[in-house]
């Protein structure tokens, strides 16, 4: 077995025992993106030498017997939203082709911090906007079980990575299911924290009051254990919560004895191929046979959920990236006449057809005249769903869902069709609506060998019944599937 | 007060800078004048990703002048992403407040220059962040940025259109400025931009409804407004006289040319979008913290003034004067709380040779001036024991050095002669030297006496009380 098969997890005590050094896990990771990236396209920017210095800098910290976090030496993803300092951060758009910022994200700095070891800035779709990561300006990441069919989005990149070994764990953003989505489509566990376990602070802000950095890994303590690390207040983040954030890693113990799992029907009717949900009912099936209990629910307001987040996600985004208009960093146009020509021609040129859409729709919901009609009213829903989630978790521990409607689609397909293409989120919004954790675990696969996920969502800030019912199931269901490229 | 028949309405919204250490968002230092873009972080430069979190400083500030201007406090309230692209504005929307702001429904008595009080009502005060500055010059092709401006927290202080005609709408403007600098919460400096105001102006007859109003942007001084106010009043009326309709418009105040210029009709009203910043928490201030920061208000400026005049006897517009300036509102009470008997006098003093060195630039605690002396000496004019012009010396002295009254008036022999002796001798000398003089003053020319006074009060080396020479003189003459 190659070093970069290995769960982090395993890495971190073969680190600490010396049983390998974090410069040749990093030379291994590097060399298998080398190896298969050609094909998957997984990476905007890597840069070898950098990495292997941190790992270097990692060995040293373990060596003196200081390396406090799991995570020292450990090579690690980081989707292109996330800032570096001094290293591009593009959100995969020509617009900020050539941004390098001068700070670095919170998350970042609790990795640099924790002697993790970056090991490049992964594709994504523009600005975070998609679920295929067909909207990167660069290239198009492709699925490693399929590489006809598309990762998913927004953070592909990062899926595709972990789930080939290009990286052990990443970090993706999500904000209407771009972790949990590629997660699933790649076969390997993506966490969607609450909102407000992790600093925003760095991340390229897309919906702000949506948007939520997390962890990516090939089995469920992989993702408590980078999800430890970047966990956590920060004073930098106004919408950061202040509480104590106790290790997750610690508390998998897969007794899910008396957990009640909410099975709410919306999520298994229209729109969902039946295939993926009777591999999601099969598996908790098996979580009742370890003395878990399902319970049918209902969450009606469903429905709404796709219309309310694509309003309040484009309004927010229509603002957050009005800052991009070629005055301080960034493309700007060439050959313009005067202030507005260069602003229309800036971000006519810099930012691609989807992310203009958002804008445009953003735009006009919060127009004076549609304001009430369309911000207003998602607001209110957006209330009513998060209300529905509440009271369905005080019957319930847990809610059980197909993360996406079906396995990897092919590349092209819902190009041309954006609300074909907005459809795959239809079982991960909400969550992002009602500020949520949630997580996808693999629950099985398409004939064709295709992944599926279960999406396993809980309380605010219960994260640690939200893991623990996924390792649970991890150790039922059998743990990660290599796909062969 | 009409203006050709007509009723001049003003409503005024001033911002002003707030002087809290840092800036509203970030850590960046809040000051002005340092070299450009020194006083930047990628925050206030809206870097990508960067968040805003508030500073809790701007929060009391704004509530204490909700205080001030009586309005109610939103103890709950948000904070607003206002959408607009310009170069000076890094992240294309300023964080602001619209339809919550953080103080409402207040009141402002403002004191007229004849002495009236008048109530101008205060819709809202909300905060906001400040854009950064354009520079233009020709040495360069296009326009430069400096950013550290941006960040700087302002308040709006949105008044009703109460006012009638530019002299109230200055009073109120320097009412304003004058509670601004007694709370020390803004610099206030005019020059440095820290207030600025957008003007509304509209005319009507009296008895028929308000009339279209239209706005004026760009007004950075007082006397700006007043001229700007004059302008737009003029021409709204110049337009309804002539049979035309005034036209809903945003208008800019060119100051150097005297008038304003249309920037844009109602029609093309820009669209803010406002919506609520998802980057930041609810604001929501306990109810103790308000009661806290009224507490803290020190009196304010207009209750001085009323109590200047009626508890120490002087004119509206003396106490208005000393009250302006918190420096000399602060030195006259010290006088009287060090004894001194005739306020008056002290506030001729403080507007007359006080304002004079403090209006070159020297403080009064940079020189040796002290409460106990200035109220010693005003005892001793109010006394008769010196001549004005004898204090006056003695004044030039004790600005200068640290030195006791009396051995000044000692040392150059200024003590004042009431001894009637003394000055019948005096009077007889003149009178006889003077001869014409006093035939004028019996011929009717009264203005001989102040002339043979002044003989006297030469003839004394000034040391004669000119009230007490001036009875003598009438009675020897027998005027």
């Amino acid at each position: 077995m190659k070093l970069y098969e290995y769960n982090a997890f395993e890495l971190s005590e073969m680190l600490r025992k010396r049983e390998i050094s974090s410069v040749e896990l990093t030379a291994s990771v590097l060399d298998r993106a080398d190896e298969v990236d050609g094909k998957v396209n997984a990476y905007l920017k890597t840069d070898r030498e950098l990495s292997l210095k941190s790992a270097e800098n990692a060995d040293k910290l373990i060596a003196s017997g200081e390396a406090k976090s799991r995570l020292a030496g450990i090579p690690v993803g980081i989707k292109d939203n996330i800032s570096t300092a001094g290293i591009l951060t593009t959100c995969a758009s020509k617009m900020l082709e050539n941004y390098v910022p001068v700070f670095n994200a919170t998350v970042i700095e609790k990795l640099n911090a924790a002697g993790a070891v970056i090991t490049g800035k992964l594709n994504m779709d523009e600005f975070a906007m998609g679920s295929s990561t067909e909207n990167s300006f660069f290239k198009t990441t492709k699925n490693p079980f399929d590489l006809t069919r598309v990762p998913g989005g927004s953070s592909g990149g990062s899926a595709a990575a972990v789930s080939c070994g290009e990286a052990v764990i990443a970090l993706g953003s999500d904000t209407g299911g771009s972790i949990r989505q590629p997660a699933s489509l790649c076969g390997v566990v993506g966490l969607k924290p609450t909102y407000g376990s992790v600093s925003r602070y760095g991340l390229v802000a897309f919906a702000s009051s949506l948007d939520q950095i997390g962890p990516f890994g090939r089995c469920v303590k992989d993702v408590a254990l980078l999800q430890d690390e970047i966990q956590g207040h920060d004073k930098m983040d106004a919408t950061s919560a202040a509480r104590s954030y106790p290790s997750l890693y610690d508390s998998l113990s897969g007794d899910v004895a008396g957990l009640k799992i909410g099975i709410p029907s919306e999520y298994y009717g229209e729109g969902v191929k039946p295939e993926v949900a009777e591999a999601v009912m099969n598996c908790v099936s098996e979580l009742e046979k370890r003395g878990a209990k399902a319970v049918p629910i209902s969450l009606p307001s469903t429905k709404y959920a796709l219309s309310a987040y694509y309003i309040i996600a484009c309004a927010e985004a229509s603002s957050n990236l009005a800052r991009f208009d070629g005055v301080k960093y960034g493309y700007r146009a060439k050959d313009c006449d005067g202030l507005i020509d260069m602003y229309e021609k800036t971000r006519s040129e810099g930012f691609g057809r989807e992310v203009k859409r958002r804008i445009m729709l953003g735009t006009f919901v919060l127009s004076s005249g549609y304001f009430d009609a369309y911000y207003k009213k998602a607001k209110l829903l957006q209330k009513r769903i998060a209300k529905e989630f509440e009271d369905a978790f005080k019957t319930v521990d847990v809610i059980v869902t197909p993360t996406s409607p079906s396995e990897a689609f092919k590349i092209g397909d819902k190009v041309s069709d954006p609300l074909e293409m907005y459809k795959a989120d239809i079982c991960t919004v909400t969550v992002n609506i009602a500020g949520l954790p949630a997580v996808s675990v693999p629950c099985g696969y398409s004939e064709a060998g295709l992944p599926y996920g279960m999406q396993i969502i809980g309380r605010k800030f219960d994260e640690k019944t939200v893991l623990n019912l996924a390792y649970a199931h991890e150790t039922a269901f059998g743990g990660f599937r290599r796909p062969e490229i | 007060m009409l203006l050709k028949g007509y009723e001049v309405v003003v409503g005024l919204e001033v911002h002003a800078e707030l002087n809290t250490k840092t800036k509203i968002y970030c850590n960046c230092r809040n000051s002005f004048g340092l070299e450009v873009n020194t006083q930047v972080c990628p925050i206030c430069l809206g870097m990508p990703g960067t968040l805003p979190t508030l500073n809790e400083k701007v929060v009391e500030y704004a509530i204490k002048m909700g205080h001030a201007l009586n309005c109610s406090i939103n103890r709950v309230c948000k904070q607003d992403r206002k959408n607009y692209f310009y170069p000076d504005l890094p992240k294309s929307y300023q964080i602001s407040q619209a339809d919550i702001p953080l103080c409402q429904n207040g009141y402002l008595d403002v004191i007229l220059e004849n002495g009236e009080v008048k109530r101008v009502g205060v819709e809202r005060i909300h905060i906001e962040e400040d854009a950064g500055k354009l520079l233009h010059s020709d040495k360069f092709d296009g326009s430069l940025v400096d950013f550290n401006r941006c960040g700087v927290p302002l308040i709006e202080i949105v008044s009703k259109p109460d006012m009638r005609g530019s002299a109230e709408a200055k009073a109120y403007l320097e009412t304003i400025r004058s509670i601004l600098k007694y709370i020390d919460i803004s610099d206030c400096k005019m020059q440095e931009g820290s207030i600025r105001c957008d003007v509304n102006v509209s005319v009507h007859k009296p008895g028929e409804p308000f009339g279209t109003r239209c706005e004026m942007k760009n007004v950075n001084s007082f006397s700006a407004a007043v001229r700007g106010i004059d302008f737009e009043a003029e021409r709204q009326i110049e337009i309804l006289e002539s049979g035309g309709t005034v036209v809903q418009e945003t208008r800019r105040w060119d100051d150097q040319k005297g008038v304003s210029v249309s920037m844009r009709t109602k029609e093309d009203a820009q669209d803010y979008r406002y919506f609520p910043e998802p980057d930041l928490l609810t604001i929501v201030v306990p109810e103790e913290k308000v009661k806290e920061l009224k507490d803290t208000l020190p009196e304010l400026p207009n209750a001085k003034i009323m109590r200047y005049s009626s508890d120490y006897g002087l004119s509206r517009y003396d106490a208005a004067m000393i009250v302006d300036v918190p420096e000399k509102s602060a030195f006259f009470e010290k006088c009287i709380e060090a004894g001194c008997k005739a306020p008056k006098l002290l506030a001729n003093w403080v507007l007359g040779e006080i304002s004079k060195f403090m209006n070159e630039g020297t403080a009064i605690e940079d020189t040796k001036l002290t409460a106990e002396k200035m109220s010693e000496l005003v005892g001793l004019i109010s006394d008769g024991k010196i001549s004005t012009a004898a204090a006056k010396t003695i004044f030039d002295v004790i600005v200068k050095e640290d030195r006791d009254i009396i051995s000044i008036i000692e040392e150059k022999g200024l003590s004042q002669v009431s001894d009637e002796a003394a000055l019948e001798a005096i009077a007889d000398e003149v009178l006889k030297a003077n001869e014409k003089s006093v035939s004028d003053y019996l011929g009717g020319k009264t203005n001989a006496l102040g002339y043979l006074v002044g003989q006297c009060m030469k003839a004394s080396k000034g040391k004669a009380n000119p009230g007490v020479m001036k009875e003598i003189i009438l009675k020897k003459i027998g005027g």
